[in-house]
């Protein structure tokens, strides 16, 4: 069996699943956001008469508009404030702690063979710590909140091999971007996407770029085997070896597709508006002219993406026609970004400092686009309006990309500058 | 289940910030947001659709976020289906559960084109293209799913559990 079909036989308690078979499952948690207010709404009545299913087992974190944008979003945050203490939610994360994903990782809340579902499309991210996790509806997550459990269809599965080691200059986002180029933005729909090969040299945080692009080639799940990599990245946030046990793919797993990568040949992409998988290698687009950078989110904001920005932009400025925005995944980064002195780098360079949440990334605040206006963002998605406004563009790439590209104010290749 | 109407025709990966664009994802009342269903990809659209008419398009529709408000702002405009190719996998879980049926036919995706009047019966698996004559068959959806769409979606189906 595959990664995917062994664990949910067994939270299905099944001895064996095939894809396309369907399992009743009680995931370990709940994730829901500033969604959580309407979430709770369609079960007024039901909570009144029933209660949540659990204390522990939601996983409520602010983190899409914060701080409160206007009278509607503080009402919101409000109504979500006065649900959780009123029904003693354990796990609540308020304004400033960080983005959702990047949360259930840090807390060890998302660990190697647990299940976790959460009201967002990029839930999928916690594969990167050998975890099975996927987005479900605001609907399905009201019905969780009530009982814990839900029914789940097995996926088909995809083995993606990653041969070789990336050259200096080329990052994890631009072997995601390379791939979903490759394969599409629905070419892995309602699949597992199980990566294996040469993955020592990606960190968890690399491991995470690439599972939370997942959905965008519209995968069910993405996976990376638990290593020493990830325990190691585990015991340093104080996560007992004894509470979680990894799941791995048979050696025999039978898989859909089966794809090989040479990560030695790949080189910095970009994915070009405005959408995720019109992808091009990053000399076919050099010289475009951008008026905003966008460098963090959930899926380039930690803290070897902001110390590879800090080495770029170290000692020099951002282009005066170029504003560059930061966006720390969480207020643990953030903090770990201060003591490395990265922050003061970057605000020297002339960067403004977001707070870790989900800023401009889908377009509600903090840093929306004017039309006719270019972003070279590091998020995930580059949809027409994304960023707040239709007659926008939006260009994906790495922290490296991105970061060059703002000293010059044009879409740069980074192994211009970094040349070790 | 019996869904009748006229066909109106997209292509592939109908994303969710297009069906209902972030700008507009702070709206609650459900007439304001219909006004602003699928604008960033036809802003013509609610000058051709009739309530009941079928949406039919391409590979991945609705991808993107997780967001409910894309499946709501066409259910409360009155789609009465939506055939596509294949659809994001989030996207229909959100559909089924909102009461909104949806029907993966890469035949029908394929041959449909807009304008022509559908007929399409959820329970037995087929859709019916009365303009060009022809019959599709899809896989029917399983009996519990067929409960939660009956029932108007999963929240009514709990209530009604819950009662019984």
């Amino acid at each position: 069996m595959t990664f995917a079909e062994k664990i949910l036989a067994k939270y299905g308690g099944e001895r064996q699943v095939t894809p396309g078979q369907i399992v009743t499952v009680s995931p370990d948690h709940l994730l829901t956001h500033d969604n959580t207010a309407a979430i709770v709404q369609k079960i007024q009545e039901e909570l009144e008469k029933y209660g949540i299913y659990n204390k522990t087992f939601p996983v409520v974190v602010l983190d899409h508009v914060i701080p409160a944008a206007s009278e509607k979003t503080a009402r919101n945050h409000k109504i979500i404030r006065d649900f959780v203490k009123k029904h003693g939610i354990k796990n609540f994360f308020d304004i400033g702690i960080g983005i959702c994903h990047q949360v259930m990782i840090e807390k060890g809340l998302a660990l190697p063979g647990k299940l976790l579902l959460g009201s967002d499309s990029h839930t999928c991210s916690y594969g990167a710590v050998g975890a099975f996790s996927s987005g479900i509806d605001r609907t399905e997550a009201a019905a969780l909140m009530l009982t814990g459990e839900t029914w789940l269809k097995v996926p088909s599965s995809i083995k993606i091999t990653l041969k070789g080691k990336l050259k200096s200059g080329v990052m994890a986002k631009d072997v995601i971007l390379h791939i979903i180029g490759d394969i599409s933005a629905s070419g892995a729909t309602y699949c597992s996407v199980e990566f294996t090969g040469n993955i020592k040299q990606f960190s968890v945080d690399d491991r995470f770029t690439i599972a939370n692009m997942g959905v965008e080639m519209g995968a069910k799940n993405a996976y990376f085997p638990p290593d020493e990599i990830t325990t190691s990245y585990l015991d340093q946030i104080g996560i007992a070896r004894s509470s979680y046990t990894p799941v791995f793919p048979d050696r025999d797993a039978s898989y859909d597709m089966e794809l090989e990568y040479d990560l030695s040949n790949m080189v910095p992409m970009i994915a070009c508006p405005h959408s995720v998988d019109n992808v091009r290698k990053v000399d076919e687009v050099a010289g475009i002219e951008i008026n905003q950078c966008l460098i963090g989110t959930c899926t380039n904001g930690r803290v070897s993406d902001l110390q590879i920005t800090a080495r770029i932009l170290k000692g020099k400025k951002v282009h005066p026609d170029v504003r560059l925005l930061i966006l720390p995944a969480s207020k643990k980064v953030y903090e770990e970004a201060l003591r490395n002195g990265i922050i003061e780098i970057l605000v020297k360079a002339g960067a403004v400092i977001l707070p870790p949440g989900c800023g401009p990334c889908l377009g509600a605040h903090q840093g929306v686009l004017a039309p006719g206006e270019r972003c070279l963002s590091t998020a995930n998605r580059n949809f027409k309006g994304r960023m707040g406004c239709k007659e926008a563009e939006i260009y994906l790439s790495s922290p490296a990309t991105a970061a060059v590209s703002a000293i010059y104010g044009v879409i740069t290749d980074p192994r211009e500058v970094i040349k070790t | 289940m019996i869904i009748k109407g006229k066909a109106i025709k997209y292509g592939n990966d109908v994303n969710t910030d297009v069906i209902l664009p972030g700008r507009y994802l702070h709206l609650t009342d459900p007439e304001e947001m219909v006004k602003h269903v699928l604008e960033d990809l036809d802003p013509d659209f609610l000058k051709k659709f009739h309530i009941g008419d079928v949406v039919v398009a391409g590979r991945n529709f609705g991808c993107g976020s997780s967001r409910e408000q894309a499946v709501m702002c066409l259910k409360y405009a009155g789609v009465g289906c939506i055939v596509a190719k294949s659809f994001a996998r989030i996207f229909y879980r959100n559909a089924i559960n909102q009461g909104l049926p949806v029907v993966e036919s890469p035949d029908a995706a394929d041959i449909i084109d807009s304008g022509d009047e559908l007929e399409i019966d959820i329970n037995e698996g087929f859709i019916v293209d009365k303009t060009k004559n022809l019959r599709f068959s899809f896989h029917p959806i399983p009996g519990f799913i067929k409960k939660i769409l009956e029932a108007g979606g999963l929240i009514p189906r709990l209530k009604k559990l819950g009662e019984e």
